[in-house]
């Protein structure tokens, strides 16, 4: 298998505050460096909290935002001084909230043929073909084109913004809380639309969300995110059933499920890290029952245990 | 463009405005052709001729001449120099606020410091400066008073697009290989034109009385030229003893100003969306309430009971049956779960039992809620305002929605508390610090002093649940409390939530689309579709044998934790719309066991040893189910 997506090193810190001449007076780490191979074909799926940098790594996959450190290769090629349109033909995005993410003011069709006019200089007659094969493939009909953004359902609307992402050809679709906006029955007709358009295209996704078990149906391999850094990544079916990280089995636990008796997994009282003032050793070692004074001291990186990689110096069996 | 043109001439007002405002411009554009004497030629033997003699309708000035005819091309001028100048001040003031918003950072800073400093200056002032500059003239007069009013044009663009910028639509137009400018001119211009219109047609009236003012003051038009403010200053001189050379120019720029200004004031009012749901309205304190029906006894079967209740929303000559007949009841110590998907009419239930449906074009149109025996529904709003938040407290999903951007979430919570009963600062402050660590927010000493936007969303729900435990109420609906949270903070939340219920004898009302919320959470569930109960029961019950096929397929759609990757099941088809609700089944169209009876008649509620369900082809048999 090919590595479809590598990144090396990426990392972004934003500046805060301003001091009178409008130089930043710190700096947050939303993103720690981040090394990762998404191969050709997979699903990966990212799973975190808010505020554990997940968007923030999307944006940055896409060129929406430039990152302080590292370099992201798309099939071996470097993209780091791609303008957005080299990055939109190679990978594409998938909004959270579909309604806000198509422009009310225009048509649907004029929304489709945007990312044909400009990154692949289509004429009209190729582009009225290549919107017609699209929509068809995502259940869509023609006669949708011709009306607004506000006339459609959630569910709708969201596979309009996945046509869009197809239309550019890219290979690479990072889907950022794709469903999340939607209800439950429309939920899975859009995962299940994804999942075919994923063989029929040969895509790999990138997908992102906070609820663990809609990422574990779609998945491969699944990332854990926390406070800016992957502290869990391993095979999909493994990571929340036997979680090696403290923090994923925190997150595995607390998910509802039916026929689990209610219980705060954790105790009352911990609090997140503040990001103007990181911990220095283990961001999780305040909320983590099975921290040491080495956690408090030392940041673990990410390391092969038996077929899951875990930032941890210590793991679950 | 038809539905726009509707709603203004709704407005009655506005349409007279509207109405005058053409006559005026179309006068004005036909003068030229109208059979008037020259205005400029003096004649100094008639001079002030009163109106209606000497051969004159509105008699002549003090050089002799026609005033009808110094009129009608004075008020040609003013017209098109007035729109002249609010054309220019938009284009220009449009354009610097679009590039300012756009860019942000350091152009929009040094932009918007160069605005700052232009209004600075008091606008006469100014307007007097770049007169003497260039010298008097209407053009000079012009290019003035477009100077004077661009900085209004570019901070009201400027703040519009810096919300429309971080619209993720314009995210998907740069991934689409858009170029800046072409994002500034498809996407950002077109949501901003209403805008510029809007500024427009209320600056319009002002602009032309700024040129009259210039003009005055004789730095505009010119001798023998005319225009309205210059007749005006000519006619200063005999203000005692010719009035009507004063009163003529002063009442056409009355009624030029003042129908600019109506009409203006109707535009912004049709273009408004949040006015575009019809009604200019703003909604009443309580739900409307039109009950035609005989109203439910209550029969005491828990604190809380809603008997039949039916809320539409009547939107123009649309009656949306948002809620079409519930019936639920909760007893202290009880947690009941609502479930169901958008539109299903799970929220319009909980907001119309303490008469929160915004109205218009809310009404209660059948059924009670009973509080301990007293009906809610149609309770005077005095009753309705003492129970809000003290008996029956709400938790809404939305926590941006629900504070107040601009106070302190501590000055919130004790507000709160105040609007039932009085509480010294000192004690206030205590308990606000007391319901910040009971919702588990760290640092609440100090957090009190947040302001909203300074919390992360979980952290604002805290304060919207500590919000609602701040009266003790009996009673909390928490509308999707969790569903904008994370998984271990809405762990959390609901462990508080089922403490506080047990350790106080609260009942609450759940509303969530999440099954494995109400297993956990729930002793009760109702299932709602298309604003009817199609099902309810106790939730161990209803998750082990549902009866309803939306109860099944529903939970079948929910992809639980632990069971792999794989292909979910999926209910075909959408909701129908609640205007137009079908005779039988609603889930008819959607349902793998519809048959032909399904379509044909109402569906009725059916109860049978403490299940309920509104199905003639169920799953499993109802007898069964509970066998």
């Amino acid at each position: 298998m090919t590595a479809a997506l590598q990144l090396t090193d990426l990392s972004k810190t934003f500046p805060v505050g301003r001091s009178l001449f409008g130089s930043a007076t710190g700096h947050v780490r939303a993103v720690n460096p981040i090394t990762l191979t998404v191969p050709q074909g997979e699903t990966l799926g990212i799973v975190g909290e808010s505020g554990c940098g997940k968007s923030t790594l999307a944006r940055m996959l896409v060129g929406l935002l430039w990152p302080t450190t590292g370099r992201i290769e798309i099939d071996g090629a470097a993209l780091d001084n791609a303008d957005p349109a080299e990055f939109g033909k190679r990978i594409q995005y998938v909004f959270q909230d579909p309604i806000s993410s198509l422009n009310p003011r225009k048509t649907i069709r004029q929304i489709m043929e945007a990312p044909l006019k400009r990154l692949h200089g289509m004429k009209r007659p190729e582009r009225e073909a290549r919107i017609a094969e699209i929509f068809d493939s995502v259940n869509l009909r023609e006669e949708f084109l011709d009306r607004y953004p506000h006339e459609f359902s959630g569910g709708q609307a969201q596979r309009i913004g996945i046509a869009r992402a197809l239309a550019a050809n890219a290979r690479i679709l990072i889907l950022d809380e794709p469903v999340s906006a939607l209800d439950v029955s429309v939920q899975a007709q859009v995962l299940n639309l994804l999942a075919d358009l994923k063989t029929e295209f040969d895509l790999t996704y990138l997908f992102i969300s906070h609820d663990l078990a809609v990422v574990e149906a779609v998945s491969d391999r699944i990332a854990v995110l926390y406070f800016g850094s992957v502290v869990e990544l391993g095979p999909a079916e493994r990571i929340f059933a036997q979680p090696r990280h403290p923090y994923t089995k925190l997150l595995a636990d607390s998910a509802p499920v039916v026929g689990r008796p209610l219980t705060a997994p954790e105790a009352a009282g911990s609090e997140l890290p503040d990001p103007l003032n990181p911990p220095k050793g283990c961001a999780f070692a305040a909320r983590c029952p099975r921290a040491t004074d080495r956690c408090r001291a030392e940041v673990p990186h990410l390391e092969d245990r038996g077929g899951t990689r875990v930032a941890c110096f210590h793991p679950l069996d | 463009m038809t539905a726009f043109l509707k709603l203004l001439a709704r407005n009655r007002l506005a349409l007279a405005g509207g109405i005058v405002l053409s006559v005026v411009v179309v006068l004005a554009v036909l003068t030229p052709l109208l059979p008037l004497p020259d205005p400029d030629v003096t004649n100094t033997s008639n001079r002030y001729v009163r109106p209606f003699s000497g051969g004159t309708i509105l008699g002549t000035d003090h050089l002799g001449r026609d005033l009808l005819a110094r009129l009608m091309w004075g008020t040609r001028l003013s017209l098109a120099v007035g729109f002249a100048a609010a054309i220019v001040a938009a284009t220009i003031g449009a354009a610097i606020g679009i590039i300012a918003g756009f860019y942000g950072g350091r152009t929009d800073n040094i932009i918007m410091r160069g605005v700052d400093m232009l209004m600075a200056f008091p606008y006469i002032l100014l307007a007097l400066a770049i007169v003497a500059a260039l010298g008097p003239g209407l053009l000079n007069a012009l290019i003035a008073v477009a100077a004077v009013n661009v900085p209004f044009f570019a901070r009201n663009i400027r703040g519009i697009t810096v919300g429309i910028a971080h619209k993720e639509f314009v995210d998907a137009a740069r991934l689409a290989g858009l170029s800046n400018t072409r994002i500034i001119l498809s996407e950002i211009l077109p949501n901003v034109v209403p805008v510029i219109v809007i500024a427009m047609s209320t600056t319009i009236g002002w602009m032309i009385l700024e040129t009259a003012g210039l003009s005055f003051l004789g730095l505009g038009s010119q001798p023998p030229q005319a225009d309205l403010g210059s007749m005006l200053g000519e006619a200063r001189s005999a203000l005692i003893t010719n009035p009507h050379t004063s009163i003529v120019p002063g009442v056409m720029i009355l009624i030029i100003v003042m129908s600019i200004n109506l009409l203006g004031d109707g535009i912004r009012d049709a273009l408004d969306p949040r006015l575009k749901s019809g009604a200019l309205s703003r909604p009443m304190a309580a739900t409307r309430v039109a009950r035609d029906g005989p109203v439910p006894q209550p029969t005491g079967a828990g604190l809380l009971e809603v008997q039949q209740l039916e809320t539409q929303f009547h939107v123009k000559d649309r009656i949306y049956r948002a809620v079409g007949g519930v019936d639920l009841a909760v007893k202290p110590g009880e947690c009941l779960g609502i479930i169901g998907e958008s539109g299903s009419g799970k929220s319009v239930t909980a907001l119309s039992v303490m008469g929160l449906v915004a109205s218009p074009p809310g009404v209660i149109t059948g059924g009670a809620a009973h509080y301990d025996g007293a009906d809610l529904i149609g309770a005077p709003y005095r009753k309705l305002r003492q129970m809000r938040g003290n008996k029956v407290a709400y938790i809404f999903q939305d926590p941006l929605a629900t504070l107040h951007p601009l106070y302190r979430v501590g000055d919130q919570l004790i507000e709160a508390i105040r609007a039932h009963r009085p509480i010294s600062n000192e004690d206030g402050r205590a308990k606000a610090i007391e319901l910040l660590d009971s919702v588990r927010i760290p640092n609440a000493e100090s957090r009190i002093r947040d302001y909203p936007h300074e919390m992360s969303g979980g952290m604002r729900q805290r304060v919207g649940i500590a919000m609602a435990l701040a009266n003790d109420p009996d009673i909390i609906i928490a509308d999707e409390p969790t569903t904008a949270l994370d998984v271990t903070v809405q762990a959390q939340i609901l462990s508080l939530l089922d403490d506080l219920r047990r350790s106080r004898g609260l009942a609450i009302v759940f509303i969530t689309h999440d099954f494995g919320v109400v297993a956990q959470l729930c002793d009760r569930v109702a299932v709602m579709y298309a604003g009817r109960i199609v099902e309810e029961g106790p939730t161990a019950a209803i998750l082990d044998t549902p009866v309803h096929p939306y109860t099944a397929k529903l939970m079948a759609c929910v992809p639980e934790l632990g069971a792999g990757k794989r292909r979910l099941a999926a209910i075909p088809g959408l909701p129908p719309a609640v205007d137009k609700l079908p005779k039988g089944c609603a889930f008819a169209d959607r349902c793998h066991r519809v048959q032909d009876d399904c379509r044909a008649q109402d569906i009725a509620l059916r109860r049978d040893g403490g299940r309920a369900v509104r199905c003639i082809h169920p799953e499993t048999p109802l007898t069964k189910a509970i066998a």
